[in-house]
């Protein structure tokens, strides 16, 4: 089974390959024509590569929180080209796999300029984040992290609304800014250990003065990526002018990054830095919580609100990660792996009705319980999920969450919890305004319910939201070993080990 | 009588000394039109060069009494020139004939620029540098000057003497005051006497090395000496830009490399402030002054002060690890400007050359394989990953970090994010605005175009396989540090 990560990595690049073909020498006359074999032979890709992450899944041993599939090949410069997954990436992988077909199906028909294109840029970007997931060499998730940028950048620059230009430039540069002294952090890693190799890193020890400014390197470009609170202010733009699909991927699956590199490096690279900076994440994560909640009550248009509660949410993963506990850190991969789907699933609601009247603005619609009845019982569903209703994928991640937090830290705990009920007003006030009351306007009276296509692609988020809030084992088994390991690492920060003393005197740079 | 010297390392600069007189030859004998022949037969001349340069011993051989030297690192930024000098002559065909400044002077005036920036590649002395750096400058100012019709041409070509000539003095009058300091001029004298501790105190060696390294500084257009480039780059023919943009800053960088390390490796503490400053200075103002420029060659003009303070990172620190990301700096650098450069190239409207960068607007309608190379040159300048262009970023900090230049590294990362903004904006007019009047499709001809293809398709898929570029250049970087 070695080789399985390269192909499921690397699959994308051959559909991009065929479309390229068809680019080439696609009759030029019939458009249309070569636009939908581009479609299909995306399709195609995509599900093969889902198909075979789920093979992935079959085949992966729940039992070890060491790293399996694993391939070396040596590199350039000390890195090496090292793949592998442990219980926490592999599901990622699935979930990023899962998401992509249900992209390319979202923008069928309502991306009308550049399909090839759009189509490319979508399947090198599957290939880049599934690339960040398996990455086992820190100089190889780096070149997959920031190569993820290019083609969002296009995305939101080509295909994204009126002020598509400037969200693209806001995203470009801030996550840019933030990674870019990841880059120098990683160089630093690699002079102390002469290895660039992730498993080796996660069992040494660097010296606790050095962990401080690595720490806060990574902490840079993972905060942007999260986004926490207060440098998330790229994430509502971005979304709002993002086509549909690219909304679903980027709250989907970019933003599971940074928090995964919490989980993959912060913690295991540097536990006694992260022991210092736990109350900072607490602190940032509770505002983002509160404050950015508060800001989605007050929003106008659907896409921004639900940005909004993205970082909120993303304010309970990152304190799950830094409770260090069992249930904390279980929830906050639930949370991000439940979050991937609902709010994609939210997002492709948003694209319902936008593609219908081009308009995101709440006040335009209202009253769409009248003539959109399955429309408005799917919403219903995610809308719930979001809110963390018992029995609903959003419940589990956060009970476990706050579950976590109250161990931790019971004010944390408490301030969370206010999360969970502004919440639930803000999704709820927004259903009000768009599903409920009358229907005032004649054009919103006008639209037709869910099409086949629609149907098909909410279909399994909803059988997911459900599994997963009904059955979560599933999801949790094969990450406990993974977790354990992490919050075991993460745990030597408060054990005494006098043979370090003397590693701290090595400075930085030798 | 005097013993003749070995005139086997020499051998690729001799054989090219004499084909390009032949050429010359050639083409004041056979009447109009010769210039065609007289290009290709130049290509020509500069493949064998390159084949001879290759084939050249490994090991570290002086010649011509200690004035000449050769080994694995002259190979290869010698091969790097020559690269870069015969892409220029076939990329500049198709556009001189359009501009009628079709004269066969201009690759036998390329070849002599090649073999004054072989000869500063393979300096083991001072005199020898002067004279090899001469011989590329004074080649270079009728290159500028080139299109004399024109009064941008002809000025780019007087600025560029004058100021060429002020600082080939203060490069001088650093030579001569190493000279009365040290008692000699050659590298392996001076390196001998500098090592030891009488030799290191000298206050008027050190000012000898400053000036030394303004001369080289302004060379290689590293600020502060930076002044003349975006105006010289702008007058200056698009192809004699495109030139000029790549071998001479190759080897100005490479004697840089040279002198600092062999010379005067021992004054490493002393000269490592100076390379510090200047290649901050570099990356800022390369950053910051190319976001508001309006013209595409002033832009690259900035780009390319910026890139070499990147590079001076590398020798900043002082490494063979060091010398090695320069030396992949260069090869990244050199491929990703060729290919910029033939997309500029094939800038025309309606039969005539234009260069604002808003002229690109649209393109990836009009002509989305052009766009698409375009593009990936300015993201892989921009650094941004896995484009070819991140890796030697990636070496130079390496190296920076390693010799403890946290903050070097630290300002020039934060520098390049800035300088990543008006690599994208290019990407943003050609692909997110609005479609300005189409450029010729067809402008440029296939040379031009398959230039444009091959470095393209090089810089996408070079982090597959970047191994026997950084094996070379690591052998290379070494072979610099036995001298």
């Amino acid at each position: 089974m070695t080789g399985i990560l390269s192909l499921i990595t690397f699959l994308p690049m051959v559909g991009v390959a065929g479309i390229l073909v068809l680019r080439l020498f696609g009759a030029a006359k019939d458009q249309a024509k070569t636009e939908t074999a581009g479609k299909w032979i995306a399709m195609a890709t995509t599900l093969a590569t889902f198909a075979l992450s789920i093979l992935l899944t079959a085949r992966f041993d729940r039992a070890t929180s060491a790293f399996q599939f694993v391939e070396d090949i040596p590199w350039f410069a000390g890195a090496g080209y090292r793949m592998g997954v442990d219980g926490i990436s592999v599901l990622f992988v699935l979930l990023t796999a899962f998401l992509l077909p249900i992209c390319i199906l979202a923008s069928w028909k309502s991306i009308e300029k550049r399909v090839l294109e759009y189509l490319i840029a979508f399947l090198v970007l599957e290939t880049l984040v599934i690339g960040v997931f398996c990455a086992l060499d820190i100089t190889l998730f780096y070149l997959f992290f920031e190569g993820g940028l290019l083609p969002m950048f296009l995305i939101i620059g080509i295909w994204g609304g009126q002020r598509r230009v400037y969200a693209a430039f806001k995203f470009f540069l801030y996550t840019f800014l933030g990674s870019v002294l990841m880059l120098l952090a990683i160089l630093a890693i690699y002079w102390q250990l002469g290895t660039t190799d992730i498993p080796t890193a996660m069992h040494s020890s660097l010296p606790k003065g050095m962990q401080t400014y690595l720490w806060l390197a990574f902490f840079a470009s993972f905060a942007v990526k999260v986004p926490m609170w207060p440098v998330h202010t790229w994430l509502p733009d971005a979304h709002v002018e993002a086509p549909t699909a690219g909304s679903v991927i980027l709250a989907g699956v970019l933003l599971k990054m940074g928090a995964y590199g919490f989980l993959r490096f912060s913690i295991p690279f540097f536990p006694d830095a992260s022991a210092t900076f736990t109350p900072l994440i607490f602190a940032l994560s509770v505002i983002a919580i509160i404050y950015t909640s508060l800001v989605a009550l007050a929003q106008e248009d659907m896409k921004k609100l639900i940005a909004y509660s993205s970082v909120a949410h993303m304010g309970f993963v990152t304190i799950g990660i830094f409770t260090m506990n069992q249930q904390g850190m279980q929830g906050a991969v639930l949370t991000m792996i439940s979050h991937g789907f609902v709010s994609g699933a939210l997002f492709l609601c948003v694209g319902v009705v936008y593609d219908r009247l081009h308009t995101r603005e709440i006040a335009r619609y209202g009253g769409l319980a009248e003539n959109m009845p399955k429309y408005s019982f799917v919403f219903m569903i995610f809308m719930m999920a979001s809110v963390g209703l018992p029995g609903t994928s959003g419940f589990v991640g956060e009970f476990l969450v706050l579950n976590g937090a109250f161990e931790a830290n019971s004010w944390v705990g408490f301030l969370a919890t206010t999360g969970i009920i502004l919440g639930a007003a803000y999704m709820l006030y927004l259903y009000r305004r768009v599903i409920f009351g009358k229907i005032t306007k004649d054009d919103v009276r006008a639209m037709l319910d869910l099409s086949w296509r629609e149907k098909l692609i909410f279909a399994p988020l909803i059988v997911l939201v459900f599994w997963m809030g009904i059955y979560p084992s599933s999801f949790l088994d094969p990450m406990k070993p993974a977790v354990s390991f992490v919050i075991d690492r993460g745990r030597i920060a408060s054990l005494p080990r006098p043979h370090l003393a003397a590693a701290d005197a090595v400075s930085v740079v030798k | 009588m005097m013993p003749v010297p070995d005139l086997i390392p020499a051998l690729p600069e001799l054989f090219l000394a004499v084909a390009a007189m032949v050429l010359m030859m050639v083409g004041v004998f056979r009447a109009d039109r010769t210039s065609a022949v007289v290009s290709w037969l130049a290509v020509l001349a500069l493949i064998v060069d390159l084949v001879l340069i290759n084939r050249g011993p490994l090991a570290r051989t002086v010649t011509f009494n200690g004035m000449f030297v050769t080994e694995q690192f002259a190979i290869f930024m010698k091969s790097l020139i020559v690269v870069g000098s015969a892409v220029s002559i076939v990329m500049a065909r198709q556009y001189n004939e359009r501009n009628r400044v079709d004269r066969f002077e201009f690759p036998i005036l390329i070849l002599f620029a090649t073999i004054g920036m072989q000869a500063m590649v393979s300096a083991n002395d001072l005199i020898s540098l002067y004279i090899g750096l001469e011989l590329q400058s004074l080649s270079l100012y009728v290159l500028a000057a080139f299109k004399r019709d024109t009064v941008r041409s002809t000025e780019a070509g007087l600025k560029y003497f004058v100021l060429g000539a002020l600082s080939s003095g203060m490069l001088l009058f650093g030579a001569s005051l190493i000279y009365g300091f040290a008692g000699s001029t050659n590298f392996d004298q001076l390196a001998k006497v500098l090592s030891s501790e009488a030799g290191l105190g000298s206050i008027g060696l050190i000012i000898g090395v400053v000036f030394l390294s303004v001369g080289l500084a302004f060379k290689c257009s590293a600020v502060p000496f930076h002044m003349w480039t975006p105006d010289v780059y702008e007058g200056a023919p698009t192809p004699v830009t495109g030139f000029f943009a790549v071998a001479p800053k190759i080897a100005a960088l490479s004697l840089f490399l040279r002198v600092m390390i062999e010379p005067f490796g021992h004054l490493v503490h002393q000269w490592q402030q100076i390379i510090w400053a200047i290649s901050l200075a570099s990356m800022v103002l390369g950053a910051y002054a190319a976001i508001s420029q309006s013209n595409i060659k002033r832009l690259m003009a900035y780009s390319s002060i910026g890139h070499v303070g990147y590079a001076l990172i590398g020798l900043a620190a002082g490494s063979a690890e060091g010398v090695r990301g320069v030396m992949v700096y260069l090869a990244v650098y050199l491929v990703m400007n060729l290919g910029a450069f033939s997309v500029i190239l094939c800038m025309e409207r309606r039969g005539e050359s234009v260069e604002e960068i808003s002229d690109l607007a649209g393109l990836s309608k009009s002509q989305p394989m052009t766009a698409a190379a375009l593009a990936i040159f300015m993201f892989s300048m921009a650094g941004v990953p896995p484009l070819a262009g991140f890796v030697p970023k990636f070496i130079v900090f390496m190296a920076a970090v390693h010799a403890g230049l946290i903050w070097l590294a630290v300002l020039g990362i934060l520098a390049s994010v800035v300088g990543c903004y008006y690599y994208i904006r290019v990407v943003k007019l050609m692909y997110f605005d609005t479609p300005a009047e189409a450029l010729d499709p067809t402008a440029g001809g296939n040379a031009v175009r398959f230039v444009t293809a091959v470095t393209a398709v090089i810089i996408l898929l070079f982090i597959l396989i970047p191994g026997p570029l950084l094996a070379t250049a690591e052998a290379a970087a070494a072979s610099l540090f036995q001298g």
